[in-house]
């Protein structure tokens, strides 16, 4: 048995992990474009924050590929997939068999269309350890730092380089901060968190044209900059999966069991889009959790112990200079708000279920309760939801369950 | 593998369970000086309503979502035993925001913390289990 797997990330350690619970002989080959071990991807902006470092974010121990007889090509491209002889074409010209194919290829940024943006020298995005280091290189303390995308990976980039340089000056086309995963009450309390720190933003604009070292906004304003950051979003990289002919649309398509329209091929993680539970659909779920369950998920239908992966739901922790914020599940159906001095939480209960929720500051301890009854799709109706509203409780579950709880092996 | 249950109806919510883990993953020998006048960042958490009361720690789960949901990787899983480097942790809060039980919290220092059954610090055995004076958590088999 072959097994190979285009990318060396989150989702392919699911992968590899998996496969190997049912099946430990058969040769494991990882093929992985950048130039390093597998490592935490979401620890960029940790990196430059000085809060890890290159040794401590590596994903898995150095003796990971070993242990789990995986042999690994880093620095090596697939420029091609060929269904009907079950091939990949390599960037070095050679090429490799597979009986059974994980494609992981993750995300690429998605930048839009800025008039002379390609003049504009001190450029960077924020996806890789790469970038992270090239962006690192030209800190100085005397930067202006600008910022395209209030979203996580913008926000996050510019709490990383904050403490660096000069300035940080953040631009969104939406009128709001994190506007894909909080609401306007959330959003307007980690703007005043943000701005209090010291990051200036401009939202509700766009770049209209860059001008050497000057950024002409939409609203007529003119901001400056040394260095810039291009962090509005990221989509699926599905280029390849496209090219062999595999069913996608904005994300490779694949079913509970990350199986694709191809029989030999499994997809998983960021470039896929596979059954959202809340909605019914599929969706593209570009956070980590979610690419490790599904590499898990693609590894044990591979070995031949098939699992599905049932309960994908977004999910999403994120801190910002100690202001922490968990959101889960989707915001439809009823509501219900509590707001304190140095928190906020919002509960979305559709049909006694909860559907969604925000959690930011003082209101973030045990949000797993809460992100559980979302995925398990508890019924609302069989716990004291008083209780569990006002704070995530196990006390709020009937005694039997408890007991099955605390009382049985998990 | 020995895992800690709770027994709810022994619970005496005398909270000795959450001051003997606070002693045992001090790295102090001595109880007194590890636990008097200093604030309390337990591992174990009783929670008490009424009459009801009972201790919650990690469940050492079989599936552990807190491991496949760390941003770091510093959550891994040996011997059926959930443990966290804390050099490798971020304080992201990914693993609260999965862990159905509200087992994991922050430490004093901001990073994760979480129950290892005292299989690694110096004592070996579940303390708060030792110091449990009714038999409301229990280390077993089950
Ligand atoms: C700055 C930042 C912060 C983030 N923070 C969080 C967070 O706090 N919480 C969270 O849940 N998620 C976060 N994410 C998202 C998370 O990192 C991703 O969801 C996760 O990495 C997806 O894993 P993956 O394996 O599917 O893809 P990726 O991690 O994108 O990896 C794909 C890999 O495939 C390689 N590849 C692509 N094409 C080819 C090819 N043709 N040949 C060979 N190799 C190829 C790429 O080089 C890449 O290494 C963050 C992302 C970024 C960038």
């Amino acid at each position: 048995m072959q097994y190979v797997i285009i990318g060396n990330s989150i989702t392919s350690v699911g992968c590899i992990e998996s496969i190997r619970k049912h099946d430990t002989t058969g040769a494991i080959t990882v093929i992985g474009e950048e130039n390093h071990p597998i490592y935490a991807r979401p620890l960029i902006s940790y990196l430059l924050q000085g809060k890890t470092d290159e040794q401590k974010m590596t994903y898995r121990d150095e003796g990971f590929y070993q242990k789990h007889g995986v042999q690994v090509l880093t620095g090596r491209r697939v420029e091609k997939i060929e269904v009907e002889g079950q091939l990949l074409r390599l960037d070095d010209g050679s090429s490799m068999q597979y009986d059974k194919l994980l494609i992981a290829t993750g995300s690429i940024p998605f930048i839009p269309p800025m008039k002379n943006l390609e003049e504009v020298e001190h450029r960077h995005t924020f996806l890789s350890l790469s970038d992270a280091k090239e962006l690192e290189a030209e800190l100085q303390p005397s930067s202006r730092v600008l910022i395209i995308g209030a979203g996580l990976i913008g926000l996050k980039c510019a709490e990383g380089i904050l403490e660096r340089v000069q300035s940080v000056t953040v631009v969104d086309l939406a009128d709001r901060i994190l506007s894909s995963i909080l609401d306007e009450e959330g959003s307007a309390r980690v703007q005043t968190h943000l701005e209090q720190i010291g990051i200036r933003f401009h939202l509700g604009d766009s770049v209209r044209e860059f001008c050497g070292q000057e950024a002409l906004l939409t609203s007529g304003k003119v901001v400056g900059f040394d260095i810039l950051v291009l962090a509005v979003g990221v989509k699926p990289n599905i280029a390849l999966a496209k090219d062999a002919g595999l069913a996608v649309n904005k994300g490779i398509l694949i079913d509970q069991a990350c199986r694709t329209s191809n029989p030999h091929i499994w997809a998983g993680g960021d470039c896929s889009e596979g059954w959202e539970l809340l909605s019914g659909e599929r969706r593209n779920l570009a956070l980590l959790p979610n690419a490790y369950m599904q590499g898990e998920t693609a590894g044990y239908s591979m070995a031949e112990n098939e699992q599905r992966f049932e309960n994908a739901i977004a999910m999403n922790a994120i801190g910002f200079f100690g202001l922490h914020i968990i959101t889960a599940g989707i915001y439809q159906g009823e509501d219900l708000c509590f707001a304190t001095e140095k928190g906020y939480k919002r509960l979305f209960i559709k049909d006694d279920h909860l559907v969604g929720c925000i959690l930011i500051g003082d209101q973030v301890a045990r949000g797993g309760i809460y992100t559980n009854l979302i995925r398990s799709r508890t019924d609302l109706r069989t716990l004291d939801f008083a209780m569990i509203s006002e704070q995530p409780a196990l006390m709020a579950f009937a005694q039997k369950v408890r007991s099955e709880q605390l009382g049985r092996a998990q | 593998m020995k895992k800690i249950y709770v027994n709810e109806q022994w619970c005496l919510a005398c909270h000795l369970c959450e001051y003997y883990c606070a002693y045992a993953n001090s790295g102090l020998s001595d109880m007194v000086q590890a636990l008097k006048d200093k604030p309390l960042h337990p591992r174990i958490q009783v929670e008490q309503r009424g009459t009801v009361s009972f201790a919650v720690n990690c469940r050492h789960c079989s599936e552990p979502l807190c491991l496949k949901s760390c941003i770091a990787g510093a959550i891994t899983e040996k011997d059926g035993l959930i443990v966290i480097d804390q050099d490798k942790c971020v304080g992201c809060y990914s693993c609260i925001m999965a862990c159905p039980y509200g087992a994991l919290m922050p430490s004093e220092s901001g990073v994760m913390q979480k129950c290892e059954l005292c299989a690694t610090n110096s004592h070996g055995l579940p303390v708060c289990v030792q110091g449990c004076p009714n038999q409301a958590i229990v280390y077993e088999e089950r």
